[in-house]
Parts: structure tokens; sequence; C-alpha cells
């Protein structure tokens, strides 16, 4: 795969990576052999938006399946713990046995109303409510949901725990006490090192999240899900209205030859459009 | 009403056409409102782009002038933003939604005490309203959205207004900003950009993009001649992208880039809405595909029914001529 070039370190990213190594706790030989980290996924029940009719389907979202995926795949082997955190109404309990079934260790539901339309904000502060209480070394979660396509909720907990975090992570891996993360940034991938506790923002391009098995799903059924039913904070945005977008004026399908096609394309594109 | 800050994304020592496309609409709303219009300029060489902040309409620039800012690393921006908005006092703080303003947005409104309205297509203010239209549900729908909090932040999708220039006399102010990376938690441990000298994807007026039917090596260097012959930049559709044909910094879509250009070549892309949802306001768009049915051509301006690799050779030296 064509990555491409790689750029010569920053000095001044040299600089705080000397300031930060200084500062850095002694290495502690064997703590983690396995290279695996406590995680807690923060989840969330979406329409299924893939599907060209909406029938009201409710999926777990692609974004956070990733990152749950991703930290299946890490902590392979070990007894760390992979927990699951959802904010929605209590019929999402469906999508935390679908989480749960792909191999998570325990769930936690905050249960709030049908009715309640909740902005990234109000969900971060109710997530911010239940780390309170819960410490991990990693919180995990998509890099924005499917349905509102925001992309807020994760580094607005990451502010109000006070954790370092990246975003739109593409590659997430344990090095010893810190996670390194690769983020697609506007011109190429970014890889940073960020210390734990921290959380990490996912995009959907890392992985394929498994197909729970029945193994999985049997077990999933026989867990429980710890409930909670916080006070729901205010919102700062209010959706008004929600419609489709103007229709695009509908196109010309060239048809013929395909010399004669080719030909015609390039004149309307220069006489008619002015794009070229 | 307060002033207008804009944040103005740098890229390759220029201020982002994105950024100018937002601080337009931000004069423009300004103006309307009789509020002033405030720039930020976040890097090691942020004073040689005051002129171009002035020439688009800031009648006050902040500069924060530090290496730390000349890589991305969420921290200092968040920092640096803080900064200047203790200064600037803004009623609206509107940024270009680039992948580093993604990365910052939501911990900066927690910082802030702000409410955020994340990448829009487009915004106003009425009254004690910043209203704005974004897309939602893969771009299915839009969504209008309102927000009366006393500090609002706003990152507008690229190509959602046009960037024009209107000069105007400027105070430039240096904004004292020193970043403790003690406590700062994250390093870079190395920068991997997408292969150099192309051109940037949102900011570009023509975009090639390659899909599924883009089947190989020789698919590609057809797709690489076309951008080439019209200056495009690349970009993939995701399937595209999996089979490594492409960078994944070519991704155009939901979870990719969005784009939206004068021209758009969609070359053996079956648009699936999680890429129309990246490239639908571009606009013209041109689409080659061999399969009639394709999703595509219900948002193509001008549709070719064809394998690419026989109407690619063609096209390519057809546009050889009319551009020669």
């Amino acid at each position: 795969m064509a990555l491409g070039r790689f750029v010569p370190f920053d000095p001044a990213a040299w600089s705080i990576l000397k300031i930060v190594l200084r500062n850095r706790p002694p290495i502690k030989i064997g703590k983690r052999a396995t290279q695996s980290m406590n995680f807690c996924v923060c989840i969330k029940q979406v329409p299924d938006v893939q599907a060209s009719v909406q029938t009201g389907r409710m999926v777990l979202n692609a974004y956070d399946a990733s990152a749950l995926e991703e930290a299946l795949v890490i902590n392979q082997g070990s007894e760390d713990r992979i927990d699951l955190v959802l904010v929605g109404p209590s019929s999402a309990s469906e999508t935390i046995r679908k989480a749960l079934a792909m191999g998570a260790s325990d769930a936690t539901h905050l249960v709030i109303d049908e009715a309640a339309a909740l902005d990234s904000h109000a969900v971060a502060h109710l997530l911010a409510g239940h780390f309170k209480d819960h410490t991990y070394d990693v919180i995990l979660t998509g890099k924005q949901s499917q349905d509102s396509d925001a992309g807020l909720a994760g580094s607005m907990l990451a502010e109000l725990l006070g954790l370092p975090y990246a975003t739109n992570a593409v590659g997430l891996k344990a090095d010893g006490d810190a996670m390194v993360v690769t983020r697609q940034g506007d011109a190429g991938q970014e890889i940073i090192e960020i210390s734990t506790p921290c959380l990490v923002t996912c995009s959907n391009d890392m992985n394929n999240p498994r197909i729970p098995a029945l193994k999985g799903i049997m077990a999933a059924k026989r867990k429980q899900i710890a409930t909670d039913t916080p006070e729901v904070p205010g919102s700062r945005t209010v959706i008004t209205t929600t419609a489709p977008p103007p229709n695009r004026e509908p196109g010309i399908k060239l048809e013929g030859e395909p010399e004669d096609v080719v030909s015609e394309l390039v004149r309307r594109l220069s006489e008619e459009a002015g794009v070229i | 009403m307060k002033p207008i800050l804009v944040f103005l994304s740098v890229q390759d020592g220029r201020i982002k056409r994105s950024s100018l496309e937002a601080m337009t609409r931000a004069r423009e709303v300004a103006s309307e409102q009789g509020a002033d219009l405030h720039a930020a300029l976040l890097g090691s060489k942020s004073s040689e782009l005051a002129t171009e902040a002035s020439n688009h309409g800031a009648t006050t620039i902040y500069l924060l002038s530090d290496p730390v800012f000349d890589s991305h690393l969420n921290a200092p921006v968040i920092a640096g933003l803080e900064a200047v908005i203790r200064k600037s006092d803004p009623r609206l703080l509107v940024m270009a939604s680039t992948e580093a303003v993604k990365d910052v947005l939501g911990s900066l409104s927690v910082r802030l005490d702000a409410a955020v309205l994340p990448d829009v297509a487009s915004f106003d203010v009425a009254g004690e309203e910043v209203v704005c239209q974004r897309p939602v549900m893969a771009a299915k729908m839009l969504a209008t959205t309102h927000s009366s909090h006393s500090l609002v932040i706003v990152s507008v999708r690229s190509g959602s207004y046009e960037a024009t220039p209107s000069p105007v006399d400027a105070t430039v102010e240096t904004v004292p900003f020193v970043f403790d990376a003690a406590d700062l938690g994250l390093t870079i441990r190395e920068i991997v950009s997408s292969a150099g000298n192309t051109v940037d994807l949102s900011e570009a007026r023509v975009v090639v993009a390659a899909g599924r039917g883009v089947r190989d090596e020789a698919g590609r260097d057809l797709v690489l001649e076309l951008a080439s012959i019209t200056g495009a930049a690349i970009g993939a559709s995701r399937a595209v992208v999996e089979t490594g044909l492409f960078p994944a910094t070519a991704q155009i879509g939901q979870t990719g880039k969005v784009v939206s250009p004068d021209l758009y070549f969609a070359v053996g892309i079956s648009g699936a809405i999680q890429h129309v949802a990246g490239m639908a306001n571009s606009r013209i768009i041109v689409a080659i595909n061999k399969d009639a049915d394709a999703p595509i051509f219900d948002v193509a301006t001008y549709g070719i029914v064809g394998d690419c690799f026989n109407i690619l050779p063609l096209l390519n030296a057809e546009l050889k001529k009319a551009l020669a």
C-alpha cells in the first residue's frame, strides 16, 4: 500500500518528546507482559443509516463497534477488562447484548427517557458522571455517531475527565503504560503516544468488527446489565426541524458509441458547465 | 453584538481556502449584526499571514507564534484558542471543519463553557439565536439546529461558501503564549504524510475519485493521468482504499474527507450513501460506471455508462486536446 514518504521529525516535536521523557515515571518492568489495558467502550444505539429505506431498525453505531473490536484484539488472551457503557432508552439494551456477545466483560446502561433529545454536551456529562466511580486505563468510543455525525461527545468527555485524548484513530496499540495512536489528520497520518489513563475515539476504517458467535450470544444472555437512571442535564443545542436536503437537478446520461459520448461530455463540460 | 472570531487554519504556509470561506460568511453575518470581525492565527510564522486575514475583512488579528503549532497536537491548539477567546470575547467562534478542528471542537467547548454546532452547511444569527443547517443521517437529511448559549462555536464544511476578499485596516495583536509541554500527556512520534506535491483534496477545484471499478494498477494509472491533465486532487472510495491502491488520506465520504469542488469525476464508484455524503455538494459531477443502475447516476450531472478502462483512455485524449 502506498503510504507515501516519511517526513523527518519536527524539531519542535523532539523538544516536547525530550521534556516528556524526562518527566516520565520509571518504567515498571513486568507490569504488562501482554500489552493489554483495562478498557471501557462507550457505545450508542443508532438508526441503521446504511439501509436505503428507514424501517426504524436500530443498530450498534458502526464507529463504536470498531472501537470495541480494537479493544478485543488488544486484550486477546489477557484477563484485563473491556466494559461497556451506553446512554439510551431502555430499548437500547438490545444493542448492549449485541456488544456483550462480541466479547465485552460487563455493561452499564444509563437509562434515559425515550423522548429525551440529548445533544453531545448532555451525553458527555452523563458519561462523565459514570466515570467518576469507574476508572479505566483507556476509554474508547466511536469518532462520531452515524445518525448525528457530530463527533463531539468523545473529546468533551476527555475534557470533563481531564484526560489526554486522541480522535479519529485508524490504528491503536498498547505500549507499556501508553497507547500509540495512528490518527488520520488533514495532510497525512499522525502517530502519537498518549500516556494512560486516556481517551481515544475510533474511525471505522481500523478494522472489521466481528459478528458475534453463538457461544458469545448465549453468554451475553446470562450477563447482568447494571442500570442507572441519572438526571438528564440540559442540552445547549436544539434541533428544530429535520428534512431531506433539496434535490439536485436531474442529470443527463450520455449514450452512444464511446468516442461520441466522450467528445459530447468534453463539449458539455466546456460549453454548458464552463468547468474546463 | 459581540465580535465574531474566526480561527484561520494554516497548511503549508498558507491560510486554508475553507477557512477563508468560513471567514467570508462570518464577515457577512458580522456586518448584518453590526459586530466586529476578529481572526486568530496560530503558528510559528503566523505574522506573515496577518495581511491575508485583513484582506478578508478582519479588523483585529490575534497572533500566537510558537513552533508547537507547526505539527497538529490538540492540547496546545485548545490552550492557544482559549487564550485568544479571553481577549476577543466573541459571541461566535467560526472555524473551517478540518480534521484538526474536529479534533479540538468538543474539548474546546467544554473548556470555554460554549455550545457547538459542528460541521454545518450554513449558519446565521437571528436575534439571540445562532441557527445552522447541518447534514445528518449520512447526509440523507438536513437538520436545522440552533443555540442561544452565550458563546457558540460553529465549524463550517468546506465549499459551503465562496471565499471573497474585502480588505480593511487591521490591528495586529500578539498574544503571549507559553505552553507547558510537560503535562501534555501526548507526544508526536511520527507524521506520515500522503504522497507529496499532490493537490490538497479538501481545497481542490477539480477532484478525480476512484472506486472499485478501478481494479488494478493499470486503472490507477488512467485515473492519475486524468488528474494530471485536469490539475485535480485524487480521491477514492472506501472500497478502493481497502484494496491498497489508494492511500487512506484520499478517502472521501462520511468517514473520510468532505469535498465540494467545481468538477468531480467519479470513476468506477457505485455511489454508496457513505461516499455520496462526502461529495454530493460538488457543482458538476461526472460519473463513469459500467452498471447503469449504480446510485452514483442519481447525483451525477453527466453520466456515462461504460467500463472506465474503455472510457478513460478516450476521455484523457479528448481532454488533452481540449486543454492544450
